[in-house]
């Protein structure tokens, strides 16, 4: 990374703390140097900045979000910050014939030896549901490398500082909270673990909310 | 600095140094520097309260824009505990912002030009208006009443009422001029003192829960005591005041129940939403909010008080 590149990491990190207030709360783990794969809900543009923003700056240095190629490829602004510095690992959604498979490209980030941040809500849940169904991305991934341990991080409030479609957000404080890793299981089947996966994010929203 | 500014400056300072000193013995003779919860909880709130009073105490030299630089920021805090912890939709959105971005900044912006006519009313007729209309816009009138009425009281208690302790110093007061600053201080005081002195008291003597409901370490003898001595302390301070020594006690005393009730219905709000702390601002503390629940109730009705028969 370029010094530029390190200082508009540095203003966005701090924006986003400031803006949001967020403390990163370590409740069923801590902030290890270790490959790990961390998965949130996912109901705001600002989710993948407010987890890299919570975490050290050692571990930020090489843990990469993923988010969608429509979203970032979308202009020279958005390449920049996305490609230099975030260092994102963009995915197509919806992909058409011949385009690589998401879970080809995250296998290659983890290949590299860096963490991973995603959502496998696919989307950004804006109903009034608490948490949408997992996709099966995560189950693909998890057993594409059952070694990375997935650490779920739940996000509160963050919708209502920036609704989807809306310019302006609102200065709320958020929390981010980190639950208890967990791992695929020997022959765990897809709905199985998917189910898992979603009751502790579930979980820890319950526990976040209570203090 | 004045004599009377020594003073309260030496004695605010004298009671700080007391409390540290008194806690770095409980540290080390009673926990004898092992952790502690309550010693150790007593020890960031004084470290905290040092904070707070070199905080004030600054805003008060730089004169009237650092103090409403100041209370802005703290209603700013104020109002983002309050709103993180309430029940809003997304049709509350542009509400929200408006809030937050226009009539706070605008409130402030009033009291700096000294509009009496219109800060006074500004929050509790043209924001209370406007904010439902802008949330009926969107079209969801699901719990509107409540959600309106909850950003209301929001602004109410963040903004407005935190907003008439700067504004102490806009009153006009015949034979005090440019001492206004002092009823800041002495309102702060007398308040927070006896937040402290209840406290103290319920902890000493507190057998008779006064609320259980709403705040079960309030107790009847840590009430009592606490509002008596800080009544004693405020009518001591008098020669800070416009007021007589019978007046001073006199307001004292509204002043201290307003901060009662106030700590009992910010209380109550808390204890809806099913949260114990309002942040975690201020270490030892809480947030904003927890520390400022006395003075949002007693700072209008003593600016009030003191408008009506103070000025002319």
């Amino acid at each position: 990374m370029s010094l530029l590149t390190d200082s508009i990491a540095g203003l966005l990190t701090s924006f986003t703390r400031i803006v949001t207030g967020a403390k990163a709360r370590w409740i069923g783990c801590a902030p290890a140097d270790i490959q790990r794969i961390y998965f949130g809900n996912h109901s705001s543009h600002a989710d993948f900045m407010l987890i890299w923003a919570s975490l050290p700056a050692p571990l930020r240095a090489k843990t990469r979000p993923v988010a969608g190629a429509d979203y970032w490829e979308k202009g020279r602004i958005r390449q920049f910050i996305i490609h230099r510095v975030l260092r994102g690992v963009l995915v197509e959604r919806g992909r058409a014939d011949g385009s690589a498979d998401p879970i080809d490209t995250m296998a290659a980030a983890l290949e590299a030896g860096d963490s991973l941040i995603l959502f496998p809500e696919g989307t950004r849940n804006t109903t009034d549901e608490i948490l949408l169904p997992f996709k099966s991305g995560l189950y693909r991934l998890a057993l594409r490398r059952p070694d990375v341990e997935m650490v779920p991080v739940w996000m509160d409030n963050l919708r209502r500082v920036l609704p989807k479609g809306e310019p302006v957000p609102v200065p709320l404080l958020c929390s981010v909270s980190f639950g208890a890793p967990l791992r695929v299981g020997q022959g765990e089947e897809k709905d199985a673990f998917l189910a898992r996966a979603r009751q502790a994010l579930l979980d820890l929203a319950g526990l976040a909310r209570s203090g | 600095m004045d004599q009377h500014t020594l003073w309260i400056t030496a004695g605010i300072a004298g009671i700080l140094v007391f409390a540290s000193v008194v806690g770095a013995c409980l540290k080390f003779l009673l926990a004898r520097g092992a952790p502690h919860p309550v010693i150790d909880n007593l020890n960031a709130r004084v470290k905290a309260w040092w904070m707070m009073v070199i905080v004030i105490g600054l805003a008060l030299f730089a004169g009237k824009t650092g103090v409403i630089v100041l209370f802005a920021f703290v209603s700013l805090m104020a109002l983002r505990e309050y709103i993180t912890i309430a029940p809003t939709r997304r049709g509350d959105h542009w509400a929200l912002v408006l809030s937050f971005f226009v009539v706070l900044p605008f409130q402030y912006g009033l009291i700096w030009i000294e509009w009496y006519g219109m800060y006074s009313i500004f929050i509790p007729v043209y924001a209370f208006l406007v904010l439902p209309i802008l949330a009926s816009i969107p079209g969801d009138t699901r719990d509107f009443l409540q959600r309106s009425a909850t950003i209301q009281w929001g602004l109410m208690v963040s903004v407005f009422c935190i907003s008439h302790v700067p504004a102490l110093l806009t009153l006009g007061i015949p034979g005090y001029e440019g001492r206004n600053a002092f009823l800041i201080v002495f309102l702060i005081l007398v308040v927070q003192l006896s937040d402290v002195l209840q406290y103290v008291w319920g902890k000493l003597l507190g057998r008779t829960k006064i609320a259980p409901e709403l705040s079960p370490s309030k107790t009847v003898e840590g009430f009592v005591g606490g509002v008596a001595s800080a009544v004693a302390i405020g009518t001591a301070l008098y020669w800070m005041t416009p007021f007589s020594i019978g007046e001073a006690a006199l307001v004292s005393l509204a002043i201290t129940l307003m901060g009662f009730l106030g700590g009992l219905v910010m209380s109550a709000i808390k204890r809806d939403r099913g949260v114990k702390d309002w942040g975690a601002m201020i270490e030892g503390h809480g947030g904003m909010l927890d520390r400022l629940d006395s003075v949002c109730f007693s700072a209008p009705i003593f600016f009030h008080i003191v408008r009506y028969w103070w000025t002319p």
